[in-house]
């Protein structure tokens, strides 16, 4: 072996083990167990009509994960991502039923989601308050507007053909075209995170903001940024969820973002900051969405389904920082004696 | 080797956890017949076992508990099983998740009260794209259901109340009615119906007036007082709302005018119970959840069976209850309400 290689054994393990044993990895892994075991022992599970019903539930979930996890990784939160949903929801219908054209209804809801985002993000970089305590404000806030604003009465009657590309399936395959949008976010927000100096200043300001600060970045632009983000992203799973349902109700999107916040935590992401990737995002949504759906499926009622997210949730964060307090004992063991130790190539798992 | 322990950890807990949820199948409450165990590919049978998934507006509500009980003692008679699922919320889509569930699982029908006309449709119409018979009860989704078995009409209250008034008044003398508000469309035209008929045929009943307790349980209690000090000659008070006659109910009890004064209308037999017993209310009546649970199951059967289509004019026996024939609008009518009284409410719980 060269040089290089004899450097990984010095300081870290082999590169396949960085790669695959990771939390992330474990989520995945758990995610294709989980299928696995469905798959075998729960009838109906695999078919391609559980595959479809799945993606199209989750898909509100997954992309409002995804800035929900960036603004996580810098040591923020944002609550306030389920009501922005219902507040989407609230207004498209509104705006719909005044007249306004069908698509120019969608981009001003986008454009409100931002301007609600902006707002958190003000309050939070700006102002220097807390994001817990901003945006259980504005989660009350938007909340109240949008069951307000509609009242009892809903909207439906929404253009079909937005409404059918919602349920679009690709052939015969049971993915939704809705999935391709995701995907696409999906790879913007992934370029966004680890391919840009923005990305590399997100992990930085939740690892230490000071420090962060110190070598150039943004902060507050940063913060902004990804509550702007957040918001937009909430307003597009609003417009979604409005579609989908064919109709538009103030209470859509309720508990939304304990969903979302529990799949960013489960699927990896630090609530400290600093630490996080997105793909252990998308595999703790789709296992959250797998584990609910084959629960359904044999009949546990809907709390039931409550306690085994919760407990697996607290799991993983337990497991997560015990791996990590473990590691730290260890380097500090490790760290007296001599090189042998740590020379030693990590044996074979198990 | 120590991230190999934690995917290792996370493999076992899924497991434990897949497992524990596979059990409860076998302990959920359904009506025998496992259910069986190849996936997809084989279509059920068209009569043998009779698969119904039943989907109230949500769980633990007594009231539904008992049409749930009338649904399993006429799923035995048909040797059908039925599944009993719900949400814990009444929010507008959160049944949704349970329909798409059982078209998953592919069951022969879903008997449905639904949450919201609206939100579920495209639910429902997946559904029945799936050769699923939709019936609803207690609530309808008009336009996308294959049935709605209907628990009671204006016309049919209206008789009822005039019929335990006149009995109760002993044929002659005052009566009158507390109300919910005075806008509320359901009393109005009950009222209005009632009107008609003792005008016609009981004349020497004379409604004296007709007062407003909001559905608040004090101001219907202070209205009942002022009733009894306007009117000394007053033999009847019908409230036909849940609330104004428990509150009446209330009132006279502990006042001189029971036994006297007997309150009648609408009512929940939990609410009632102490003062049918105490004797301030001898009879009061409400469809019977219990019946409305059984016929909605034969007719559901009927349906799967391909005895009826839905259409008007079809015929079909409901057990017990005898011959039903739907009516307009794919509506089946459960009949007159139940009368509920000292000898009967024993029975009762809800």
């Amino acid at each position: 072996m060269t040089a290089t290689t004899v450097g990984y054994r010095e300081y870290g393990r082999p590169r396949w083990q960085r790669i695959l044993l990771t939390r992330e990895m474990a989520i995945v892994g758990l995610l294709l167990l989980t299928l696995l075991v469905a798959g075998l022992a729960i009838p109906y599970f695999a078919d391609r009509l559980t595959v479809y019903n799945l993606l199209r539930d989750m898909f509100a979930t997954l992309i409002i994960a995804l800035p929900m996890a960036l603004v996580m990784i810098t040591g923020d939160i944002d609550i306030s991502v389920g009501s922005m949903v219902g507040l989407s929801c609230s207004v498209l219908g509104l705006l719909f039923s005044m007249g306004v054209p069908f698509e120019l209804s969608m981009v001003l809801v986008l454009l409100m989601g931002a301007a609600g985002g902006l707002l958190n993000g003000a309050l939070v970089a700006k102002i220097g308050l807390p994001a817990l305590a901003v945006t259980i404000g504005t989660m009350a806030l938007f909340r109240g507007i949008a069951v307000g604003l509609l009242g009892t009465s809903t909207v439906t009657g929404f253009p079909q053909g937005w409404t059918d590309l919602t349920k679009y399936e690709i052939g015969y395959t049971g993915i939704p075209f809705i999935i391709v949008v995701f995907l696409v976010l999906f790879a913007v927000f992934v370029y966004l995170l680890n391919f840009t100096p923005f990305g590399r200043g997100i992990y930085a300001l939740g690892l230490n903001s000071e420090a962060a600060v110190f070598s150039g970045v943004n902060r507050d632009r940063t913060r902004i940024i990804l509550f702007v983000l957040a918001g937009t992203m909430s307003a597009l799973g609003g417009i979604y969820w409005t579609l989908l349902r064919g109709t538009a109700r103030g209470d859509i999107g309720d508990g939304l973002e304990l969903q979302v916040i529990a799949a960013v935590v489960l699927g990896g992401v630090s609530v400290f900051g600093g630490i996080g990737a997105l793909y252990g995002v998308v595999a703790g949504v789709l296992l959250i969405g797998a584990l609910s759906s084959a629960l359904r499926l044999v009949g546990v009622t809907a709390e039931v389904i409550k306690i085994i997210t919760g407990v697996l949730l607290i799991g993983s964060v337990v497991a997560a920082s015990m791996i990590t307090s473990f590691q730290n004992r260890r380097k500090k063991v490790t760290a007296a004696p001599s090189q042998t130790s740590v020379a030693e190539p990590a044996p074979s798992g198990e | 080797m120590k991230y190999m322990k934690t995917a290792t950890a996370f493999a076992a807990a899924a497991l434990v956890l897949v497992s524990a949820c596979t059990t409860p199948a076998s302990t959920t409450p359904t009506t025998g017949a496992p259910a069986p165990e190849a996936p997809s590919e084989t279509t059920p049978a068209a009569t043998e076992g009779l698969r119904m998934t039943i989907l109230p507006k949500n769980l633990g509500n007594p009231y539904f508990e008992t049409s749930t009980k009338g649904a399993e003692a006429a799923a035995a008679e048909i040797g059908a099983t039925t599944e009993l699922v719900g949400p814990t919320d009444a929010a507008a889509d959160a049944q949704v998740p349970y329909i798409e569930t059982a078209t998953q699982q592919k069951v022969d029908a879903i008997q449905i009260s639904a949450n919201d006309q609206t939100a579920l449709c495209d639910a429902i119409k997946a559904a029945q794209a799936a050769g699923i018979k939709i019936v609803t009860f207690d609530s309808d989704a008009p336009g996308c259901r294959d049935l709605f078995i209907n628990q009671a009409t204006s016309e049919g209250i209206a008789k009822v109340l005039v019929e335990m008034a006149v009995e109760q008044a002993g044929g002659s003398g005052e009566i009158a009615v507390l109300s919910a508000t005075a806008n509320a469309t359901n009393q109005n035209a009950w009222i209005e119906a009632m009107k008609t008929d003792l005008a016609a045929n009981h004349p020497d009943i004379k409604l004296v007036d007709v007062v407003f307790g909001d559905d608040q349980d004090q101001k219907s209690f202070d209205e009942t007082q002022a009733l009894l000090q306007k009117y000394p000659n007053l033999k009847v008070i019908v409230a036909p709302t849940t609330v104004g006659i428990a509150a009446a109910a209330r009132y006279i009890s502990t006042s001189d005018a029971k036994g006297k004064v007997w309150v009648t209308g609408l009512g929940t037999p939990n609410d009632m119970r102490s003062f049918v017993e105490d004797g301030t209310v001898k009879e009061f009546a409400l469809w019977n959840p219990e019946d409305l649970g059984y016929l909605t199951t034969f007719a559901a059967a009927a349906l799967v069976k391909g005895e009826i289509t839905g259409a008007e004019g079809d015929k079909f026996t409901a057990g017990k209850l005898g011959e039903y024939t739907v009516g307009a609008d794919n509506t089946v009518l459960l009949g007159d309400p139940y009368r509920f009284n000292a000898e009967n409410i024993a029975d009762f719980n809800f």
